[in-house]
């Protein structure tokens, strides 16, 4: 198991004719995603990268039977095909695109609540790097190389920041189950919340990895969740802590705007819930293996 | 995107808020003229910056004569006003808005913000405006009421109507109150605002008007491309030009204080690069994101950018490359540092995508680049060789 995406999952690419995305289809498909084809409106019926090209995301699912999806799409227009994947049928989505407009967030969080909740597409980003079940699929952006296939779930908010993790655990030996990037934005898909309860009820996966940042409640939300229900360990990282307050520092949603959002706060709340803490972005590896050591 | 007192009331008056006759002035002349305009005899001269507090800065100023007007305002033009929002530099004062004086009986708080825990609009009001509402929201959390809009239907009255009631209006101020606020909310939800804020709201005293006193809103930047008139409000006097600068270039700066200059890839990364410096014993002197396709051209400006800082007395480069690549980062590195000349040590950390090609090209350049292969090495190397930077230039300078 891993969690949203395996060898198997029927994937398209929104926005797939383009520069960008057709550059992350290629790699996708290098690493063994199971790319059925993609969508780009008026380039229907043509081929793309040896796989269908479709004028909509129901074709895609009518069609060849997608399962996920990726967004390329321009900040303009990707609620609008985020809000098109699930309309379609679509399980999972994975919105790289970033520099949507909050209002438009908003709508597209109100429209996925319609849905009931088996039949609601799970969303992640925007504003991410993607996911990645090492070995098996990428639906993503991240070098898929430095991630070796192991039994750590890593649920966080930036990209980079998640690569150092994977190969600090690399380095050591460790492997990962899936990596989620939920995206540095103020209102985003998924929480870290969402994604640990995936983690607790995959098999794979015997420990989870949190690495968050300074702004907004979702990582002491999530150590709740943790504490209260689940079985599995839990570690986390905050970025931030010498960040000065009030700054914007490059992600919207590292923002620090009321109590309990520093990072010296949330690893103290974080600590109480029973977190295991990594003290140090360069410890990220060796707090995970120290975990493991104990399982 | 902020934008000025003055511009926020102008976008409100249109959706039908009350507020004080006033006017624009850019010099003492054209203040006094305003005041002429205006009439009556009580006046008050405010600075026009992006920041809150302006009071206690010497930024508002109550005047009952042409001559105090032109004083007061030939008093805040051309200076730099520092409040406990503007950092130590402050914020030029280059605009006056002058407005009729109007007698408050009571003064009341509103603000529309996006709430992330909810992802939705929250309205929050309190029938005690004018005192720093932080204050008062952590020491009498009951005093201030929140509610949620839904964003699938929009503000309702009955919302209104209940913030109304617990502003402590007066029934007979309900309906106004209820125009007032769903007025703000029409604007937040057209235009694209993240924040307007109220403070204070007034009830006049002897005819019991409401009226906004202070106005402040805030845009969504990824939204700019939607609001074109919103966009041409942006006051470029009042924002950092070091961060515009970067902006300009699709680069994320924030100055810090510090003398350790960081070049990162990523928020995330550049966050945790910072807490690593300070472990270490450092402080960085900026947070720079160069964001995910780092040409060679893009680095130098970065490499510039970073430079520009007098204080900076070493420098550290941390890029974890996936879409990017090593080697393309290497070059860029190479092609700055013999550009610009540069004075002070610099510490390279690669990682990820063709890191081997990426060292190679460090090393074969010939130039003396402190290279590192972890984070914390990275740090720890930065540090140490600011340490060394300082103690040379002090030995230089005796």
């Amino acid at each position: 198991m891993s969690i949203f995406i395996d060898e198997k999952t029927p994937m398209i690419v929104q926005g797939f004719t383009g520069k960008i995305g057709s550059f992350h289809a290629q790699d996708m498909i290098d690493y063994g995603s199971n790319i059925v084809g993609g969508v780009t409106p008026g380039k229907g019926g043509g081929t793309h990268l040896q796989r269908p090209v479709f004028n909509t995301v129901r074709e895609a699912v009518e069609q060849e039977g997608a399962e996920a999806s990726i967004i390329f799409v321009p900040p303009a227009f990707a609620a609008d095909s985020i809000m098109e994947a699930a309309e379609a049928g679509i399980k999972y989505c994975v919105s790289i695109t970033d520099g949507i407009p909050t209002q438009d967030m908003m709508k597209v969080k109100q429209f996925l609540r319609k849905f009931p909740a088996d039949k609601r597409m799970v969303l992640t980003g925007p504003n991410c790097a993607g996911t990645i079940s090492p070995g098996k699929s990428m639906l993503g952006i991240m070098p898929g190389h430095i991630y070796a296939q192991g039994v750590v779930g890593i649920v966080g908010r930036s990209g980079t920041l998640g690569y150092e993790a994977a190969d600090q655990m690399k380095a050591l030996g460790i492997g990962v189950s899936t990596s989620v990037g939920i995206g540095g934005d103020p209102i985003n898909g998924s929480s870290h919340r969402d994604i640990f309860e995936k983690f607790e009820q995959d098999d794979e996966t015997k420990v989870v990895l949190m690495i968050g940042e300074i702004g907004g409640p979702q990582e002491v939300d999530a150590g709740v969740f943790s504490s209260k229900q689940m079985n599995k360990p839990v570690i986390a990282y905050i970025a931030g802590l010498t960040a000065p307050k009030g700054r914007r520092m490059g992600h919207a949603g590292a923002i620090i705007s009321s109590a309990g959002e520093s990072a010296a706060e949330k690893v103290e709340m974080l600590q109480d819930l029973g977190v295991i803490i990594a003290p140090t972005p360069s410890a990220m590896g060796e707090t995970v293996a120290r975990v493991l050591a104990k399982l | 995107m902020d934008i000025h007192e003055y511009q926020a009331k102008e976008i409100l008056a249109a959706y039908g808020v009350k507020i004080a006759d006033g006017g624009l002035a850019y010099s003492p002349e054209d203040a006094v003229q305003r005041a002429r305009e205006i009439g009556g005899d009580v006046w008050a001269v405010k600075a026009q910056i992006h920041s809150g507090a302006r009071g206690k800065a010497g930024g508002v100023k109550i005047c009952k004569s042409h001559e105090e007007v032109e004083a007061a305002a030939d008093a805040m033009l051309g200076r730099r006003l520092v409040t406990h929002q503007t950092g130590p530099e402050g914020k030029i004062c280059l605009r006056l808005y002058i407005e009729a004086g109007t007698n408050i009986a009571k003064e009341l708080y509103f603000s529309l913000l996006v709430d992330r825990a909810h992802e939705s609009i929250i309205m929050v009001g309190s029938a005690e405006g004018g005192m720093d509402i932080e204050d008062l929201a952590e020491n009498s959390p009951e005093k201030i009421k929140k509610i949620q809009i839904d964003p699938a239907v929009g503000l309702l009255d009955f919302q209104a109507r209940e913030m109304a009631f617990a502003l402590g209006l007066e029934p007979s101020q309900i309906s106004p109150a209820v125009k007032l606020i769903s007025g703000c909310y029409r604007a937040m939800r057209d235009l694209d605002a993240n924040m307007i804020e109220i403070n204070p709201l007034i009830v006049t005293g002897g005819s019991g008007k409401l009226m906004i006193m202070d106005a402040k809103m805030g845009f969504d930047d990824n939204a700019l491309f939607r609001r074109q008139k919103v966009a041409e409000l942006r006051d470029k006097t009042q924002e950092d030009k070091r961060e515009m600068a970067a902006a300009d270039r699709g680069l994320s700066y924030v100055g810090l204080g510090g003398d350790i200059g960081c070049m990162i890839n990523g928020a995330g990364l550049a966050m945790a690069t910072m807490d690593m410096i300070k472990l270490a014993g450092g402080e960085p002197a900026n947070f720079l994101d160069v964001g995910g396709g780092a040409s060679a051209e893009r680095t130098e400006k970065a490499f510039r950018l970073v430079l520009a800082d007098d204080g900076v007395k070493a420098m550290l480069v941390n890029i974890f490359a996936g879409i990017n690549r090593c080697d393309w980062i290497a070059e860029g590195v190479v092609h700055a540092v013999k550009k610009i000349n540069m004075k002070i040590p610099l510490i390279v950390r690669l990682s990820g995508t063709n890191v081997e090609e990426g060292r190679k090209i460090i090393e074969e350049s010939g130039l003396p680049i402190i290279t590192a292969t972890t984070l914390a090495e990275a740090a720890e190397k930065a540090v140490a060789a600011r340490n060394e930077q300082v103690a040379k230039e002090a030995e230089g300078a005796a």
